[in-house]
């Protein structure tokens, strides 16, 4: 055992590939793990909405102004599309928020008005007014970058929090606690 | 060569692949130190300006009513800016499909002597926007990569 | 119906390959012997039930079962058939399927007719590959079932993404992914070799095809992937060193480099150690470059869907397959003894240097795609581009080239500088011709694309001459397919060379009427009109070309508007001719009523993928060659073995 035979010297180096893949390893869990606490803000949260004024997507209810946003109360600001499978996925999520007294406003992107009947029709309606975005203007001015995505509006009409992909049953008491929280 | 003794034939080989690819490492690192393009936002670029021509990438958003198109229809000029500074640009080519006043963009090219960013190539962010429910989490991600690159 | 035997028939698979895992691993241990005996059927059934899951979803993509979450979400009724065939693996989910069904065909394919490796290392070569598919089934069954159903089915559904609407690259990524799986094959043997540290010919022989079959898949999907964002992208590049594009090169480095080794350790029983650990390196390439662009860590020209929690999904596999891979080659690969030994001056050493030559390559281009992650730790945003990757591959490049022409008429063993000297003049000759030819005509010439030509003409005459002397009826297949596949990487770089050193731009707004030059072609903007297709309208323009004066080309160029979803996409118009193509690309409208327009023209610069097609070709032909001779030797033996058995009677 006391002789330092080539074998054992050769033996170090085997493990070289094992430490450069731990190295790698560690760079990339880095790298993975950073980017989950970017997330947290987009750049237009806490600032206000810009002025916009849509016309109605439907006519079974109004258009959409950003002055009618700021009403005093917090509200929730739908970007969604009839196109958009995942808007009818989270369908049920924003019949159960509308259930729950939260008021809901929409923003249809590229839309025709009767893919937006018949997807309300199908899904049902849980809007209490609906913008028809024609090319994306709001959606671009929001900061959103997607179907669907949904905003916390408070009072004042101030962007506070942001919600990108579909509501999923677990996302509702966290948006009912983001609610609560522009209501103050 | 068939002189020399098979165990120094071996040394001669292993000598040379540890030579090249310690070579290799550190060539890498070498260049790139210097061949990286960096990444700037308009603030950074009026504070500490990169070299003049040293390839660099300038993230943004392209301020409301800056973009002119020259005479020849192709060169266009406009102003990148981030809430703190302005940087104007200059574009010959084709600008991707979603490259609107406003919108993030990110500019690959360099400085010149004057301040002027002459660009190569323009990567309008907002790409893919629209995307099934699969795709979800890649608006995450994209926002993630947008918020990250545009402030 | 059709879903939930799908979904049976995967996670029975699933169970099979643990029932493979657990008894190849324990018929390696003398208690476990005799569970050594359904170690292959279960492979076989294994391969089998993974096929038929498969298919499942292919029947379901077929006939558009909206109720099916992920044909909603990736199809569309009016789709056309072969997109319609063509989604089923055109998304996660599905390539996934795609992936551990030709694992598990190829494991049972390698339990019914794989009889040259020594029993136990068959056995843990099957357990293997039982082992990585195992992490495979969890993924999908946990993280990403492609059978799930949703509880209201949709009206229609969400359409391909229309930039994904297209031919090339509806069998690009299974080209690519068939490249991934037949490295992991290739793990899998490196596996069960060094478990029993059983590596010889033998092993280096059982391997040899599935490397090359993945290596002609890469091959292909590499030429094809470039082909795509050169005429898709509409940027007149044709590789942009791009995190997407590195992942799939990485996996071909390593895999040229283990297919070279490999060849050694069959022919002359060296390379051992070094083999079996290229055999991890190059399935882990192919990880870490799925990872890369599944995660998401790093941002791409391409698009594509990431998704950070899979991403931590493919890393914990990579980290348990690779991790242990090589924790287990560090442990055993000292005991591995040492192969035969050869000169410097020998096919073996010109082998080790193009080994080294690669795995440089490979490091650099490794490095240059983690740089921008890496300085990210300390809080810098960088892009890594050609200015690195070009020069500093370029270095390592060219001395692999130089051997590659070199090499291939070297003995075996031991040889002399002299013997072929004689014949490596023709190749200077070749080389020296053609830099005198630039240098004159084009004096203003780049040092890269010089190089690059000169060395190419030198490495296409190179190529051929170990042909010449020979009996060409008697030379065997695989000789062909290194001289085609050498000649393919000398085409190749011939139009990379071109193409830096000769294209020409232009960049105008045109008038309809309005004539432009460039280089000999004369381009005229004939009108623009919108054209109608089934889920887009597009703006057409029709260009009219003529090469020198000479016959009259139309060109049609689109800029698409999508419906479902909403996308815009710039289709390029491409005329191709023997010297070279016209490529042009619409824009958008000037406020004059003016038209942006991109035209180039790019001498020879289609040798890049006819390049690449040989490449291709040359593995194809070295495969059919090594195949057809271990079916011949293995019925040889099987009459051998049978007339024994008679006698033995």
């Amino acid at each position: 055992m006391s002789d330092p035979t080539p074998t054992r010297r050769n033996g170090l180096w085997l493990w070289l590939p094992l430490a450069l893949f731990f190295g790698f390893f560690v760079l990339v869990m880095f790298g993975l793990l950073r980017p989950a606490d970017r997330n947290v803000a987009s750049a237009f949260v806490g600032k206000p909405l810009p002025a916009f004024d849509l016309r109605p997507a439907v006519p079974e209810r109004p258009g959409l102004r950003a002055a009618d946003m700021a009403t005093g109360q917090p509200r929730l600001l739908n970007v969604f599309a009839s196109w958009c499978i995942p808007c009818a996925a989270e369908a049920p999520q924003l019949a159960a928020l509308a259930q729950q007294g939260v008021a809901i406003d929409g923003v249809a992107i590229r839309d025709r008005q009767e893919d937006v009947q018949r997807f309300l029709a199908q899904y049902g309606n849980p809007f209490a007014r609906i913008g028809a975005d024609d090319v994306s203007a709001v959606q671009l001015a929001i900061g959103s970058s997607g179907v669907p995505e949904t905003f916390v509006i408070d009072g004042k009409g101030v962007i506070r929090h942001q919600h990108i992909g579909d509501i999923r049953a677990e996302d509702v008491p966290m948006l009912l606690e983001k609610l609560r929280e522009a209501g103050r | 060569m068939s002189a020399i003794k098979p165990k120094h034939q071996r040394l001669v080989l292993l000598t040379i692949a540890l030579v090249a690819l310690i070579g290799a490492g550190l060539l890498a690192a070498w260049a790139l130190r210097n061949q990286a393009a960096y990444f700037y936002v308009p603030a950074d670029i009026v504070a500490d300006p990169p070299e003049a021509g040293r390839a660099v990438r300038l993230g943004g958003m392209v301020e409301k009513g800056s973009i002119k198109t020259a005479p020849d229809g192709v060169t266009i000029d406009f102003v990148v800016e981030d809430g703190k500074a302005r940087v104007p640009v200059r574009f010959r080519g084709i600008t991707p499909d979603l490259f609107i006043e406003g919108s993030g963009v990110v500019a690959e090219g360099r400085m010149e002597p004057g301040g002027r960013f002459v660009a190569d190539n323009l990567l309008a962010k907002h790409d893919e926007n629209y995307v099934p429910r699969e795709m979800a989490e890649m608006t995450k991600a994209q926002a993630t990569a947008t918020v990250a690159e545009t402030r | 119906m059709i879903a939930e035997l799908g979904l049976a028939m995967l996670w029975l698979a699933s169970a099979l390959a643990l029932l493979q895992l657990v008894a190849g691993a324990l018929a390696l241990t003398k208690r476990g012997r005799e569970l050594a005996g359904i170690v292959r059927p279960a492979a076989v059934i294994q391969g089998v039930l993974s096929a038929g899951s498969f298919l499942a979803l292919i029947a379901l993509f077929l006939r558009t079962d909206l109720s099916v979450k992920l044909v909603a979400t990736n199809s569309h009724s009016l789709k056309p058939f072969i997109f319609k065939l063509a989604g089923t693996w055109g998304n996660h989910e599905g390539s996934m399927l795609l992936w551990v069904t030709v694992m598990a065909m190829a494991g049972g394919f390698i339990a019914l007719f794989e009889r040259r490796l020594r029993d136990d290392t068959m056995l843990a070569t099957l357990a293997g590959q039982a082992f990585v598919s195992l992490g495979f089934y969890a993924f999908l069954l946990l993280s990403s079932n492609p059978f799930e159903r949703l509880a209201v089915p949709p009206p229609e559904g969400n359409g391909l993404n229309p930039l994904l609407q297209d031919i090339g690259l509806a069998f690009h990524p299974p080209t690519l992914y068939l490249g991934y799986v037949g490295l992991s094959i290739a793990f899998s043997f490196a596996i069960g070799a060094l478990v029993t540290r059983d590596v010889g010919p033998a092993f280096a022989r059982a391997m040899r095809p599935w490397v090359l079959g993945a290596w002609i898949f890469l091959s292909l999907g590499i030429t094809a992937g470039s082909y795509w964002a050169y005429y898709e992208l509409g940027w007149g590049g044709w590789w942009f060193w791009d995190p997407v594009e590195n992942a799939s090169l990485m996996p071909w480095l390593a895999a040229t480099a283990l297919l070279h080794s490999s060849t050694v350790l069959a022919a002359r029983n060296a390379l051992r150690a070094w083999t079996v650990m290229l055999g991890v390196v190059a399935f882990s390439m192919s990880m870490i470059g799925t990872f890369l662009v599944r995660s998401g860590i790093l941002t791409s020209v391409h698009a594509f869907a990431v998704d950070p929690e899979r991403g931590s999904f493919i890393l914990a596999l990579l980290a348990i397959y690779i991790g242990g891979a090589l924790a287990l080659f560090a442990t055993r690969a000292a005991t591995i003894t040492e192969g035969a030994r050869f000169a410097v001056t020998s096919r073996e050493a010109a082998l080790v240097v193009n080994n080294v030559m690669l795995s440089a390559i490979l490091g650099i281009v490794l490095l240059g795609t983690l740089y921008p992650l890496l300085t990210e730790a300390f809080g810098e945003k960088v892009s890594v581009g050609p200015p690195y990757f070009n020069p500093i591959g370029a270095i390592f490049f060219v001395p692999m080239l130089i051997v590659m022409a070199i090499g291939p008429m070297l003995r075996w063993r031991d040889d002399r500088a002299g013997r072929i000297s004689g014949k490596l003049a023709l190749p200077a000759l070749a080389a020296a011709l053609t830099a005198l030819g630039l240098v004159s005509f084009a004096p203003t010439i780049k040092p890269l694309p010089f190089l690059g030509m000169a060395l190419a003409a030198g490495l296409a005459v190179a190529s051929v001459l170990p042909l010449v002397g020979r009996d060409l009826r008697r030379t065997p297949l695989p000789v062909y397919g290194m001289v085609v596949a050498h000649l393919g990487i000398a085409v190749a770089l011939f139009g990379v060379g071109s193409d830096s050193a000769f294209s020409i731009e232009k960049l105008v707004a045109s008038r309809a009427g309005e004539s432009h030059k460039v280089g000999p072609w004369q381009v005229t903007l004939r009108s623009i009109e919108p054209v109608a297709g089934p889920n887009w309208t597009a703006l057409e323009a029709t260009l009219a070309a003529t090469y020198d004066g000479g016959r009259l080309s139309l060109l049609r160029t689109q800029s698409r508007n999508f419906t479902t979803p909403p996308q815009l996409t710039n289709e390029s118009a491409l005329h191709t001719r023997w010297n070279g193509q016209l490529y042009v690309v619409l824009g958008e409208e000037a406020d004059d009523g003016r038209w942006q327009l991109r035209l180039w023209w790019k001498p020879f610069v289609p040798m890049i993928w006819y390049g690449g097609l040989l490449v291709g070709l040359g593995g194809l032909l070295a495969l059919i060659g090594r195949v057809a001779r271990d079916m011949k030797r293995s019925r040889a033996e099987d009459k051998i073995a049978y007339r024994r058995a008679r006698q033995g009677r």
